[in-house]
Protein backbone atom coordinates (compact mmCIF):
# COMPACT_ATOMS: atom_id res chain seq x y z
CA UNK A 1 0.00 0.00 0.00
CA UNK A 2 1.74 3.19 -0.95
CA UNK A 3 1.28 6.64 0.44
CA UNK A 4 -0.94 7.80 -2.43
CA UNK A 5 -3.48 5.40 -2.00
CA UNK A 6 -3.57 5.62 2.02
CA UNK A 7 -4.32 9.17 1.85
CA UNK A 8 -7.26 8.36 -0.82
CA UNK A 9 -8.35 5.59 1.90
CA UNK A 10 -8.26 8.34 4.45
CA UNK A 11 -9.95 10.78 2.12
CA UNK A 12 -12.93 8.52 1.65
CA UNK A 13 -12.64 7.42 5.65
CA UNK A 14 -13.21 11.05 6.82
CA UNK A 15 -15.85 11.45 3.75
CA UNK A 16 -17.92 9.27 4.80
CA UNK A 17 -17.19 10.10 8.51
CA UNK A 18 -18.28 13.53 8.19
CA UNK A 19 -21.57 12.02 5.70
CA UNK A 20 -22.34 10.03 8.84
CA UNK A 21 -22.51 13.06 11.44
CA UNK A 22 -24.44 15.18 9.12
CA UNK A 23 -26.92 12.43 8.02
CA UNK A 24 -27.08 12.48 11.80
CA UNK A 25 -27.72 15.97 12.02
CA UNK A 26 -30.28 16.18 8.96
CA UNK A 27 -32.03 13.31 9.05
CA UNK A 28 -32.55 11.99 12.00
CA UNK A 29 -31.78 15.56 14.39
CA UNK A 30 -33.70 17.55 11.53
CA UNK A 31 -31.62 19.97 12.07
CA UNK A 32 -33.84 22.10 9.12
CA UNK A 33 -36.48 22.81 12.17
CA UNK A 34 -33.60 23.78 14.39
CA UNK A 35 -34.70 27.02 12.86
CA UNK A 36 -32.90 30.22 14.63
CA UNK A 37 -36.11 32.31 13.60
CA UNK A 38 -36.94 35.44 15.15
CA UNK A 39 -39.28 34.82 18.01
CA UNK A 40 -41.15 36.77 20.84
CA UNK A 41 -41.59 35.18 24.32
CA UNK A 42 -44.85 35.76 26.50
CA UNK A 43 -45.99 34.69 30.13
CA UNK A 44 -48.63 32.45 31.44
CA UNK A 45 -49.54 32.57 34.47
CA UNK A 46 -51.26 28.86 35.77
CA UNK A 47 -51.96 27.68 39.38
CA UNK A 48 -50.62 24.20 38.62
CA UNK A 49 -48.86 23.16 35.65
CA UNK A 50 -48.56 19.55 36.14
CA UNK A 51 -46.02 17.52 34.65
CA UNK A 52 -45.22 20.30 32.23
CA UNK A 53 -40.87 20.88 31.26
CA UNK A 54 -38.89 23.26 29.98
CA UNK A 55 -38.60 22.60 26.38
CA UNK A 56 -42.68 21.01 25.57
CA UNK A 57 -43.94 22.04 22.61
CA UNK A 58 -46.55 25.03 22.67
CA UNK A 59 -49.10 24.47 19.93
CA UNK A 60 -52.36 26.43 17.95
CA UNK A 61 -54.56 23.75 16.84
CA UNK A 62 -52.19 21.02 17.07
CA UNK A 63 -49.37 22.64 14.71
CA UNK A 64 -46.11 23.51 16.99
CA UNK A 65 -45.62 27.45 17.20
CA UNK A 66 -43.12 27.46 19.95
CA UNK A 67 -41.59 26.24 22.81
CA UNK A 68 -41.74 26.40 27.04
CA UNK A 69 -38.56 28.37 27.38
CA UNK A 70 -38.90 28.79 31.44
CA UNK A 71 -40.72 27.98 34.19
CA UNK A 72 -40.54 29.63 37.44
CA UNK A 73 -42.37 29.68 40.42
CA UNK A 74 -43.83 33.31 41.12
CA UNK A 75 -43.48 33.66 45.10
CA UNK A 76 -45.95 37.00 45.71
CA UNK A 77 -48.71 35.23 44.05
CA UNK A 78 -47.64 31.37 44.50
CA UNK A 79 -48.58 30.87 41.24
CA UNK A 80 -46.66 29.40 38.24
CA UNK A 81 -45.16 31.28 35.57
CA UNK A 82 -44.23 30.21 32.18
CA UNK A 83 -42.73 31.37 29.83
CA UNK A 84 -43.39 30.45 25.93
CA UNK A 85 -40.89 31.36 23.03
CA UNK A 86 -43.40 31.79 20.18
CA UNK A 87 -42.16 31.89 16.65
CA UNK A 88 -42.49 35.59 15.49
CA UNK A 89 -44.36 34.07 12.22
CA UNK A 90 -47.35 33.23 14.69
CA UNK A 91 -49.23 36.21 15.53
CA UNK A 92 -52.00 35.99 18.30
CA UNK A 93 -54.68 38.21 19.46
CA UNK A 94 -54.58 39.39 23.46
CA UNK A 95 -57.07 37.15 24.74
CA UNK A 96 -55.82 34.05 23.45
CA UNK A 97 -55.89 31.37 26.08
CA UNK A 98 -53.29 28.75 27.76
CA UNK A 99 -54.12 25.76 28.92
CA UNK A 100 -51.87 23.08 29.88
CA UNK A 101 -52.77 19.76 28.01
CA UNK A 102 -51.57 16.56 27.85
CA UNK A 103 -51.12 14.36 24.09
CA UNK A 104 -52.57 11.27 24.49
CA UNK A 105 -53.78 9.13 27.65
CA UNK A 106 -49.92 8.95 28.57
CA UNK A 107 -48.07 11.61 26.40
CA UNK A 108 -46.15 14.93 27.28
CA UNK A 109 -48.13 18.00 28.27
CA UNK A 110 -48.02 20.64 26.01
CA UNK A 111 -49.46 24.20 26.18
CA UNK A 112 -52.21 24.46 23.88
CA UNK A 113 -53.44 28.12 22.73
CA UNK A 114 -56.49 29.46 21.59
CA UNK A 115 -57.02 32.25 19.51
CA UNK A 116 -58.99 34.89 21.13
CA UNK A 117 -61.21 37.68 19.26
CA UNK A 118 -58.95 40.72 20.30
CA UNK A 119 -57.73 43.50 17.75
CA UNK A 120 -54.61 43.87 19.42
CA UNK A 121 -51.76 41.28 18.74
CA UNK A 122 -49.84 39.59 21.71
CA UNK A 123 -46.64 41.79 21.76
CA UNK A 124 -42.72 40.68 23.16
CA UNK A 125 -42.89 39.94 27.07
CA UNK A 126 -46.33 40.28 27.83
CA UNK A 127 -48.97 38.26 29.82
CA UNK A 128 -51.71 35.94 28.65
CA UNK A 129 -54.51 36.13 30.91
CA UNK A 130 -56.60 33.45 30.26
CA UNK A 131 -55.53 30.40 31.43
CA UNK A 132 -56.35 26.90 32.71
CA UNK A 133 -54.07 24.51 34.56
CA UNK A 134 -52.80 21.11 33.98
CA UNK A 135 -55.97 18.68 35.30
CA UNK A 136 -54.23 16.72 38.41
CA UNK A 137 -56.02 13.09 38.55
CA UNK A 138 -55.86 13.17 42.22
CA UNK A 139 -58.03 16.14 42.44
CA UNK A 140 -60.45 14.55 39.68
CA UNK A 141 -60.54 11.46 42.01
CA UNK A 142 -61.41 12.79 45.08
CA UNK A 143 -64.03 15.80 43.48
CA UNK A 144 -65.44 12.27 42.10
CA UNK A 145 -65.69 11.05 45.67
CA UNK A 146 -67.55 14.10 47.22
CA UNK A 147 -69.84 13.98 44.61
CA UNK A 148 -70.52 10.61 45.34
CA UNK A 149 -70.75 11.15 48.30
CA UNK A 150 -72.74 14.10 48.43
CA UNK A 151 -75.56 12.11 46.56
CA UNK A 152 -75.40 9.14 48.99
CA UNK A 153 -76.31 11.55 51.46
CA UNK A 154 -79.03 13.12 49.82
CA UNK A 155 -80.45 9.73 48.74
CA UNK A 156 -80.51 8.54 52.39
CA UNK A 157 -82.03 12.23 53.70
CA UNK A 158 -84.97 11.48 50.73
CA UNK A 159 -85.44 7.82 52.62
CA UNK B 1 0.65 -17.77 59.98
CA UNK B 2 1.63 -14.33 61.00
CA UNK B 3 4.15 -14.93 57.55
CA UNK B 4 1.74 -15.51 55.45
CA UNK B 5 -0.04 -12.61 56.39
CA UNK B 6 2.80 -10.58 56.21
CA UNK B 7 3.53 -11.73 52.65
CA UNK B 8 0.18 -11.25 51.48
CA UNK B 9 0.22 -6.96 52.83
CA UNK B 10 3.29 -6.75 51.40
CA UNK B 11 2.13 -7.85 48.31
CA UNK B 12 -0.65 -5.80 48.52
CA UNK B 13 0.89 -2.73 49.59
CA UNK B 14 3.21 -3.44 46.56
CA UNK B 15 0.27 -3.51 43.99
CA UNK B 16 -1.01 -0.29 45.42
CA UNK B 17 1.78 1.66 45.20
CA UNK B 18 2.79 -0.15 40.88
CA UNK B 19 -0.58 0.97 40.87
CA UNK B 20 0.00 4.79 42.10
CA UNK B 21 3.11 4.69 40.43
CA UNK B 22 1.82 4.01 37.05
CA UNK B 23 -0.91 6.28 37.08
CA UNK B 24 1.70 9.18 37.71
CA UNK B 25 3.92 7.87 35.05
CA UNK B 26 0.63 7.73 32.72
CA UNK B 27 -0.23 11.56 33.52
CA UNK B 28 2.70 12.63 33.38
CA UNK B 29 3.26 10.47 29.74
CA UNK B 30 0.09 12.40 28.60
CA UNK B 31 1.78 15.87 29.22
CA UNK B 32 4.76 14.87 27.60
CA UNK B 33 2.73 13.38 24.29
CA UNK B 34 0.40 16.56 24.34
CA UNK B 35 3.55 18.73 24.38
CA UNK B 36 5.81 16.76 21.84
CA UNK B 37 2.58 16.02 19.25
CA UNK B 38 3.79 18.75 17.14
CA UNK B 39 4.80 16.84 14.76
CA UNK B 40 2.02 14.51 14.57
CA UNK B 41 0.67 17.77 13.02
CA UNK B 42 3.51 18.69 11.11
CA UNK B 43 4.69 15.97 9.37
CA UNK B 44 0.48 14.74 8.64
CA UNK B 45 1.65 12.32 6.30
CA UNK B 46 2.62 9.76 9.84
CA UNK B 47 -0.96 10.51 11.27
CA UNK B 48 -2.81 10.07 8.31
CA UNK B 49 -1.29 6.63 8.37
CA UNK B 50 -2.29 5.75 11.22
CA UNK B 51 -6.18 6.73 11.12
CA UNK B 52 -5.25 4.22 7.34
CA UNK B 53 -4.51 1.21 10.28
CA UNK B 54 -7.16 2.19 12.90
CA UNK B 55 -9.68 3.78 11.46
CA UNK B 56 -10.16 2.83 7.58
CA UNK B 57 -9.10 -0.69 8.48
CA UNK B 58 -11.63 -0.72 11.51
CA UNK B 59 -14.84 0.45 9.22
CA UNK B 60 -16.05 -3.08 8.02
CA UNK B 61 -16.24 -4.53 11.62
CA UNK B 62 -17.83 -0.96 12.65
CA UNK B 63 -20.35 -1.11 9.94
CA UNK B 64 -21.38 -4.78 10.26
CA UNK B 65 -22.15 -4.83 13.93
CA UNK B 66 -23.87 -0.87 13.47
CA UNK B 67 -25.83 -2.59 11.30
CA UNK B 68 -26.73 -5.91 13.07
CA UNK B 69 -27.02 -3.79 16.40
CA UNK B 70 -29.87 -1.30 14.45
CA UNK B 71 -31.42 -4.52 12.83
CA UNK B 72 -31.57 -6.93 16.49
CA UNK B 73 -32.66 -2.98 18.60
CA UNK B 74 -35.82 -2.62 15.61
CA UNK B 75 -36.85 -6.43 16.31
CA UNK B 76 -36.52 -6.31 19.93
CA UNK B 77 -38.08 -3.03 20.33
CA UNK B 78 -40.89 -3.28 17.94
CA UNK B 79 -42.21 -6.64 19.95
CA UNK B 80 -42.24 -4.59 23.33
CA UNK B 81 -43.87 -1.45 21.52
CA UNK B 82 -46.32 -3.08 19.38
CA UNK B 83 -47.60 -4.55 23.13
CA UNK B 84 -48.97 -0.51 23.50
CA UNK B 85 -49.97 0.11 20.28
CA UNK B 86 -46.94 2.48 20.31
CA UNK B 87 -45.17 0.39 17.36
CA UNK B 88 -44.40 3.93 15.53
CA UNK B 89 -42.18 5.32 18.26
CA UNK B 90 -39.74 2.57 16.87
CA UNK B 91 -37.68 5.05 15.28
CA UNK B 92 -37.55 7.41 18.23
CA UNK B 93 -36.40 4.10 20.30
CA UNK B 94 -33.48 2.95 17.69
CA UNK B 95 -32.76 6.31 17.06
CA UNK B 96 -31.96 7.42 20.57
CA UNK B 97 -30.54 4.26 22.25
CA UNK B 98 -28.11 4.37 19.42
CA UNK B 99 -27.27 7.93 19.19
CA UNK B 100 -26.85 8.71 22.86
CA UNK B 101 -25.42 5.17 24.52
CA UNK B 102 -25.19 2.53 21.64
CA UNK B 103 -23.20 4.13 19.06
CA UNK B 104 -20.44 6.16 21.06
CA UNK B 105 -19.98 2.70 23.57
CA UNK B 106 -19.79 0.39 21.43
CA UNK B 107 -17.97 1.55 18.66
CA UNK B 108 -15.40 2.68 21.42
CA UNK B 109 -15.19 -1.51 22.64
CA UNK B 110 -14.93 -2.09 18.88
CA UNK B 111 -12.29 0.47 18.44
CA UNK B 112 -10.53 -0.44 21.22
CA UNK B 113 -10.11 -4.04 20.88
CA UNK B 114 -9.27 -4.08 16.86
CA UNK B 115 -7.38 -0.96 17.12
CA UNK B 116 -6.59 -0.32 20.80
CA UNK B 117 -4.81 -3.53 20.73
CA UNK B 118 -2.62 -3.49 17.97
CA UNK B 119 -1.20 -0.24 18.52
CA UNK B 120 -0.12 -1.58 21.89
CA UNK B 121 1.93 -4.56 20.01
CA UNK B 122 3.00 -2.53 17.97
CA UNK B 123 4.82 0.20 20.29
CA UNK B 124 5.41 -3.15 22.44
CA UNK B 125 7.11 -4.77 19.85
CA UNK B 126 9.51 -1.67 18.65
CA UNK B 127 10.12 -1.10 22.47
CA UNK B 128 11.15 -4.82 22.48
CA UNK B 129 13.17 -5.31 19.48
CA UNK B 130 14.75 -1.56 20.99
CA UNK B 131 13.66 0.33 17.76
CA UNK B 132 12.55 2.35 20.18
CA UNK B 133 16.20 3.02 21.95
CA UNK B 134 17.72 3.06 18.17
CA UNK B 135 15.74 6.37 17.41
CA UNK B 136 16.47 7.72 20.49
CA UNK B 137 20.08 7.22 19.69
CA UNK B 138 19.72 9.12 16.25
CA UNK B 139 18.06 12.05 18.06
CA UNK B 140 14.61 11.33 16.95
CA UNK B 141 11.83 11.46 20.21
CA UNK B 142 10.02 8.02 19.71
CA UNK B 143 7.38 9.50 21.45
CA UNK B 144 6.69 12.25 18.94
CA UNK B 145 7.65 10.57 15.97
CA UNK B 146 6.28 6.84 16.97
CA UNK B 147 3.19 7.15 19.59
CA UNK B 148 1.72 10.82 19.10
CA UNK B 149 0.82 10.40 15.23
CA UNK B 150 -0.74 7.21 16.40
CA UNK B 151 -2.59 9.05 19.58
CA UNK B 152 -3.74 11.67 17.48
CA UNK B 153 -5.06 9.36 14.79
CA UNK B 154 -7.11 7.28 17.06
CA UNK B 155 -8.22 10.55 18.70
CA UNK B 156 -9.08 11.55 15.12
CA UNK B 157 -10.90 8.18 14.50
CA UNK B 158 -12.99 7.74 16.90
CA UNK B 159 -16.21 9.66 16.37
CA UNK B 160 -16.00 9.05 12.63
CA UNK B 161 -16.67 5.24 13.77
CA UNK B 162 -19.31 6.28 16.34
CA UNK B 163 -20.86 8.39 13.86
CA UNK B 164 -20.91 5.97 11.40
CA UNK B 165 -21.89 3.36 13.57
CA UNK B 166 -25.13 4.88 14.57
CA UNK B 167 -25.77 6.10 11.31
CA UNK B 168 -25.77 2.37 9.83
CA UNK B 169 -27.45 1.21 13.12
CA UNK B 170 -30.56 3.52 12.19
CA UNK B 171 -30.34 2.15 8.80
CA UNK B 172 -30.35 -1.08 9.78
CA UNK B 173 -33.54 -0.53 12.53
CA UNK B 174 -35.14 1.41 9.56
CA UNK B 175 -34.62 -1.61 7.24
CA UNK B 176 -35.88 -4.25 9.52
CA UNK B 177 -39.10 -1.81 11.23
CA UNK B 178 -39.77 -0.58 7.86
CA UNK B 179 -38.93 -2.96 5.25
CA UNK B 180 -39.66 -5.88 7.03
CA UNK B 181 -42.08 -5.52 9.68
CA UNK B 182 -44.10 -2.49 8.04
CA UNK B 183 -44.07 -0.05 10.37
CA UNK B 184 -45.41 3.36 8.72
CA UNK B 185 -42.12 5.16 7.07
CA UNK B 186 -43.52 8.63 7.59
CA UNK B 187 -44.03 8.18 11.53
CA UNK B 188 -40.81 6.17 11.43
CA UNK B 189 -38.71 9.38 10.75
CA UNK B 190 -41.15 11.82 11.53
CA UNK B 191 -40.95 10.34 15.48
CA UNK B 192 -37.27 10.53 15.10
CA UNK B 193 -37.04 13.55 13.78
CA UNK B 194 -39.59 14.96 16.39
CA UNK B 195 -37.64 13.27 19.31
CA UNK B 196 -34.23 13.66 18.71
CA UNK B 197 -32.68 16.89 19.22
CA UNK B 198 -29.14 17.89 17.17
CA UNK B 199 -27.51 19.62 20.24
CA UNK B 200 -28.56 17.18 23.57
CA UNK B 201 -28.79 14.32 21.58
CA UNK B 202 -26.91 14.14 18.92
CA UNK B 203 -23.89 16.63 19.99
CA UNK B 204 -23.69 15.02 23.25
CA UNK B 205 -23.01 11.62 21.13
CA UNK B 206 -20.09 13.17 19.70
CA UNK B 207 -18.80 14.52 22.92
CA UNK B 208 -19.14 11.07 24.45
CA UNK B 209 -17.30 9.16 21.21
CA UNK B 210 -14.43 12.00 21.15
CA UNK B 211 -13.37 11.51 25.00
CA UNK B 212 -14.16 7.40 25.04
CA UNK B 213 -11.24 8.45 21.59
CA UNK B 214 -8.95 9.71 23.83
CA UNK B 215 -9.12 7.81 26.76
CA UNK B 216 -8.99 4.12 24.24
CA UNK B 217 -5.87 5.42 22.29
CA UNK B 218 -4.23 7.29 25.66
CA UNK B 219 -4.11 3.67 27.47
CA UNK B 220 -3.15 1.93 24.26
CA UNK B 221 -0.12 4.07 23.51
CA UNK B 222 1.28 4.01 27.19
CA UNK B 223 0.30 0.15 27.71
CA UNK B 224 2.29 -0.22 24.52
CA UNK B 225 5.14 2.51 25.18
CA UNK B 226 5.63 0.84 29.50
CA UNK B 227 5.03 -2.41 28.25
CA UNK B 228 8.17 -4.95 29.89
CA UNK B 229 10.52 -5.49 26.58
CA UNK B 230 10.00 -9.46 26.43
CA UNK B 231 7.25 -10.97 24.21
CA UNK B 232 5.07 -11.92 27.57
CA UNK B 233 5.60 -8.48 28.40
CA UNK B 234 3.95 -7.06 25.26
CA UNK B 235 1.20 -9.83 25.42
CA UNK B 236 0.66 -9.04 28.41
CA UNK B 237 0.41 -5.22 28.11
CA UNK B 238 -2.31 -6.23 24.49
CA UNK B 239 -4.49 -7.26 27.08
CA UNK B 240 -4.28 -4.80 29.41
CA UNK B 241 -5.11 -2.57 27.26
CA UNK B 242 -8.50 -4.35 26.22
CA UNK B 243 -9.41 -4.66 29.44
CA UNK B 244 -8.65 -1.30 30.74
CA UNK B 245 -10.23 0.79 28.08
CA UNK B 246 -12.81 -1.59 27.67
CA UNK B 247 -13.73 -0.24 31.78
CA UNK B 248 -12.62 3.28 31.25
CA UNK B 249 -15.58 3.19 28.46
CA UNK B 250 -18.03 2.06 30.60
CA UNK B 251 -17.34 4.06 33.67
CA UNK B 252 -16.69 7.52 31.45
CA UNK B 253 -19.86 6.67 29.72
CA UNK B 254 -21.35 6.61 33.17
CA UNK B 255 -20.18 9.96 34.15
CA UNK B 256 -20.83 11.69 31.01
CA UNK B 257 -24.65 10.19 31.06
CA UNK B 258 -24.99 11.55 34.76
CA UNK B 259 -23.47 14.84 33.32
CA UNK B 260 -25.44 14.89 30.08
CA UNK B 261 -28.92 13.46 30.37
CA UNK B 262 -29.85 13.61 33.79
CA UNK B 263 -30.04 17.92 34.57
CA UNK B 264 -32.70 20.23 32.92
CA UNK B 265 -35.52 17.53 31.45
Amino acid sequence: MNRSAIDLWVGVFVAIGLGALLFLALKVGNLASFSTAQTYQVEARFSNIGGLKVRAPVKSAGVVVGRVAEIRFDNESYEAVAVLTVDSSYKFPRDTSAKILTSGLLGEQYIGLEAGADARMLKDAERMRITQSAVVLENLISQFFFNKAAEGGDAKGAK
Amino acid sequence: MLVALRTALTRLGAAVTAGVWRLGYGARFFGYLILHSGTAFRRFRLTMREIYFGGVLSLIIILVSGLFVGMVLALQGYETLQRYGASEALGVLVALSLVRELGPVVAGLLFASRAGSAITAEIGLMKATEQLSAMEMMAVDPVARVVAPRFWGGVISMPLLAALFSAMGIFGGYLVGVVLIGVDEGAFWSQMQAAVDVRNDILNGVIKSVVFGFAVTLIAVFEGYDAPPTAEGVSGATTRTVVTSSLAILALDFVLTALMFTGGA
